[in-house]
């Protein structure tokens, strides 16, 4: 089995080979039976990758130790949910799902994309043929997962318990899905520039393409992020971490792309700058899975370091951002430049975004990179962390939010900013007294505190009003434009929803950040504490024994000012002895939209034990704001007009109304 | 024309303008905002201003974990070339243990005690925190497990 795993991955390097060099050749030559391989020989590569993984997750589900990748990652009393998520919480099986995920891409456009040009086709297939080869080698000749190890030892290493979490079973999936995702907006540009042309409809093939990376994407960092939050015990939702960055860069660029395509579609401009963005967008995601794998950096996500891995991701890095950036160079001029706009104009908030976006995610870059470069060449060691972040990109977001409400509310090339002011008249009014009432009667809120708050309120309101004004809300009759809401087209609703989700974000950002409280005492069993309008009781530590690791949990009881008991709170101190590690089982209770954090400490003598209480005002609208984003982008996804043939089935459909009728 | 392309100018004025205001923060918070790392050892010939935050990474010394009342701990952090008393307040990490690596950010007071606000343990057993096992194998004191 493990041999047929190692051997469909061989095959699948060649055929990555085949992939790119037939079509290549044929688009170049015109030769249409070459061009024509790409497709099946891409569904063949994904399935040969597809049968290459589940040989390894059946390594991993019946705990073969004669595989050194399984002895080194799991443990025979595992629970199986995480045998099979520990195929890919190591280096090697997680590159695996990386070309798993690369080849899933590659066989979707080989179905999806049967009505693009014959040569872009090919020329896209090619690229991602390039891609998934230079990534196969690196597998093969780095990190083989199916390397034997003989004899075989009668019990494994065991997982990190960190990653022993449902956690690992979503977000590294979601994650790549979005990263990798940014391959086919990639190619597309590659082939673009290949041919030497471009236009509105190349803008509306990569659309979708982008739109789902972009929704796997923020799944992907939503979850990390919340995963994060209730495992490590710290109770923060984000670190700056320059893993976290990594996914973070990617997700700027690839929301500036979003929305330049949208006007390259509808006005045929900013297609040089796009297609500079679809570059940046995978270059950035191949630069995170550069510093995520080479182990240059300090992280929970830096497995195992080996300087031969760092070299070659290092080379492909170079190879393909080099190779792409050239091309670009070389060939961008004899792409024709698109028309120009007025600066008041729907294009106009969209070029203001990407100035926003593309700034944002320099910022982040040189944040990231800095510490890296310094290091290299003075030997100085320096970190560089939030406060940083704080101070560069947060004046960048906010002008940046505060514009997005208009930008929808503006008409295509020449817009009215007036009329869209007198239209966010409601949500300005709200979003000002929401900041007066949160100044006012919140505790220990602070101008800053409440401008966030406000500047929530109106993102949120601002998206209601988009599609109020939308449906014609307040010129019509209720009844009309309810009737008009109805029928608007669904990517009129993703924009609304998805804007409505950054709202959702900001506040619980601004909540967490700025009216947070902390708790860290010492409590017996049976004391209690007061924290933010509860009272949490103590009741005591009771030993617990899981499948394999045991723990203490602390149970902790939620209750009203009056003294009704509301929830129990289960805060563990666990202890896996595989790896001699102990973890932090964080007790979350969710109340409404807030929550109440609790961590244990360390016993201290006397009988009592270290506390750490935290209440987290709105936090879980940061998570439920980007379901929300997700929701929107998907919607806009389902759109008929962004899916590709999406006429041509219509024409179908009314063929066979007529035939029926 | 005269007035397309004045308006042109201007967008590129302000569009630059953005750009360099950008760029100018980055820097400035680049170097009032990023911390510096030091071992005990470097302290005493680094010049460290009041007040600065710095990283300071060692090893955890044997014995020297003294708790104080609820959650205040000592413990002292050394590198085989010298050592530093931290002070700290709060919870420390699950893996945080003697004799072994760790990294604190914070202070150093006026008595020569790192005052932490922050102590990040490494992540696994297998793990040593970066920049304590590059400067460790730089004194020569680095001892694989």
């Amino acid at each position: 089995m493990v041999e047929t795993g190692h051997f469909a991955l061989v095959l699948a390097f060649a055929l990555s080979l085949v992939q790119f060099v037939l079509p290549l050749v044929g688009a170049r030559t015109g030769d249409a039976r070459l061009m024509a391989t790409a497709g099946p020989v891409a569904v063949t590569g994904f399935a040969m990758t597809a049968i290459s993984f589940a040989a390894l997750t059946v390594a991993y589900m019946l705990s073969d130790f004669s595989v050194l990748n399984v002895v080194e990652n799991s443990h025979s009393q595992k629970p199986m949910l995480y045998k099979i998520t520990g195929t890919w919480g190591n280096h090697e099986g997680s590159m695996l799902l990386w070309v798993l995920i690369l080849t899933f891409f590659g066989a979707l456009v080989a179905s999806f994309g049967r009505n693009l040009p014959a040569t872009l086709r090919a020329n896209v297939l090619a690229i991602q043929g390039l891609i998934g080869s230079a990534f196969f080698l690196f597998i093969i000749a780095t990190s083989n997962p199916f390397v034997r190890v003989s004899p075989a030892p009668i019990e494994g290493q065991d997982l990190n318990p960190i990653l022993q979490d449902v956690g690992l079973a979503i977000h590294p999936p979601l994650l790549y899905l979005g990263y990798v995702g940014f391959s086919v907006c990639f190619s597309f540009a590659i082939a673009a520039l290949i041919e030497g042309r471009i236009d509105a409809a190349w803008a509306r093939w990569v659309r979708p393409w982008t739109l789902a990376a972009w929704i796997f994407l923020t799944g992907g960092i939503a979850m990390g992020s919340y995963w994060a939050y209730y495992e490590l015990g710290w109770g923060g939702f984000w670190f700056w971490d320059p893993v976290e960055n990594a996914s973070f860069m990617p997700w700027l660029a690839g929301t500036a792309l979003l929305h330049s395509a949208i006007v390259m579609e509808r006005r045929s401009a900013l297609k040089i700058w796009t297609l500079l963005l679809a570059i940046m967008a995978f270059s950035l995601s191949l630069l995170g899975t550069f510093l995520v794998r080479s182990g240059v950096l300090t992280s929970v996500h830096a497995f195992a370091t080996d300087p031969a891995r760092g070299v070659f991701i290092l080379m492909i890095l170079v190879f393909f951002i080099g190779g792409a950036l050239m091309l670009f160079a070389w060939r961008a001029q004899t792409l024709t430049p698109g028309g120009i706009f007025a600066p008041i104009s729907r294009e106009g908030a969209l070029v203001l975004n990407n100035l926003f976006l593309s700034t944002a995610v320099t910022t982040v870059l040189v944040g990231t990179l800095y510490p890296l470069v310094l290091e290299s060449i003075t030997g100085e060691k320096i970190s560089v962390g939030e406060p940083f972040f704080n101070l560069t990109f947060g004046p960048l977001m906010v002008p940046l939010l505060l514009a997005v409400p208009f930008g929808p509310l503006l008409a295509w090339k020449r817009a009215d900013l007036w009329a869209a002011s007198q239209r966010l008249v409601f949500a300005f009014g709200g979003a000002v007294l929401v900041m007066l009432v949160t100044y006012s009667f919140v505790d220990r809120a602070s101008v800053l505190a409440a401008f966030g708050i406000g500047l929530g309120t109106w993102l949120v309101l601002g998206a209601i009003t988009d599609l109020a004004t939308k449906s014609g809300l307040g010129s019509v009759s209720p009844g009309i434009a309810l009737r008009r809401f109805a029928g608007l087209p669904r990517s009129a609703y993703g924009t609304a929803l998805a804007h409505l989700g950054v709202g959702l974000t900001t506040l619980g950002v601004v909540g967490v950040m700025s009216l947070q409280t902390e708790h860290i005492l010492t409590m017996k069993p049976g004391e209690s504490v007061p924290v933010a309008g509860y009272e949490i009781r103590f009741e005591g530590l009771q030993p617990y024994r899981g499948p394999n690791y045991t723990e203490d949990q602390g149970r902790f009881l939620l209750m009203d000012s009056s003294g009704r008991t509301l929830t129990e709170i289960v805060s563990a101190k666990r202890f896996y002895p595989a790896r001699q590690m102990p973890t932090t089982e964080a007790g979350i209770a969710t109340r409404g939209v807030s929550q109440v954090y609790v961590a244990l400490g360390d016993a201290v003598d006397g009988g009592g034990i270290v506390v750490r209480i935290w209440w987290k005002p709105l936090v879980t609208l940061i998570w439920l704001g980007c379901v929300v984003m997700m929701v929107g982008g998907s919607l806009s996804l389902l759109d008929r007009r962004l899916r590709i043939g999406a006429p041509a089935k219509r024409r179908k459909r009314l063929a066979a109304a007529e035939a029926t009728a | 024309m005269m007035k397309r392309k004045r308006k042109r100018l201007t967008i590129i004025a302000g569009g630059l303008t953005f750009l360099g205001a950008a760029a100018g923060l980055t820097f400035y918070a680049l170097g009032e905002k990023s911390s510096y790392f030091y071992m005990p050892a470097d302290l005493t010939t680094a010049s460290i201003a009041p007040g600065q935050r710095i990283r300071l990474g060692g090893l955890v010394e044997e014995g020297s974990v003294e708790r104080g009342s609820g959650t205040r701990v000592a413990f002292g952090v050394e590198d085989g070339a010298g050592k530093v008393k931290v002070v700290y307040d709060g919870i420390l990490p699950d893996l945080f243990r003697e004799g072994q690596g760790v990294v604190t950010e914070g202070t150093l007071g006026g008595d020569g005690v790192f005052v932490a606000d922050s102590v990040l343990a490494k992540h696994d057993e297998t793990y040593m925190p970066k920049e304590v096992a590059d400067s460790l194998k730089a004194q020569g004191v680095w001892q694989p497990e």
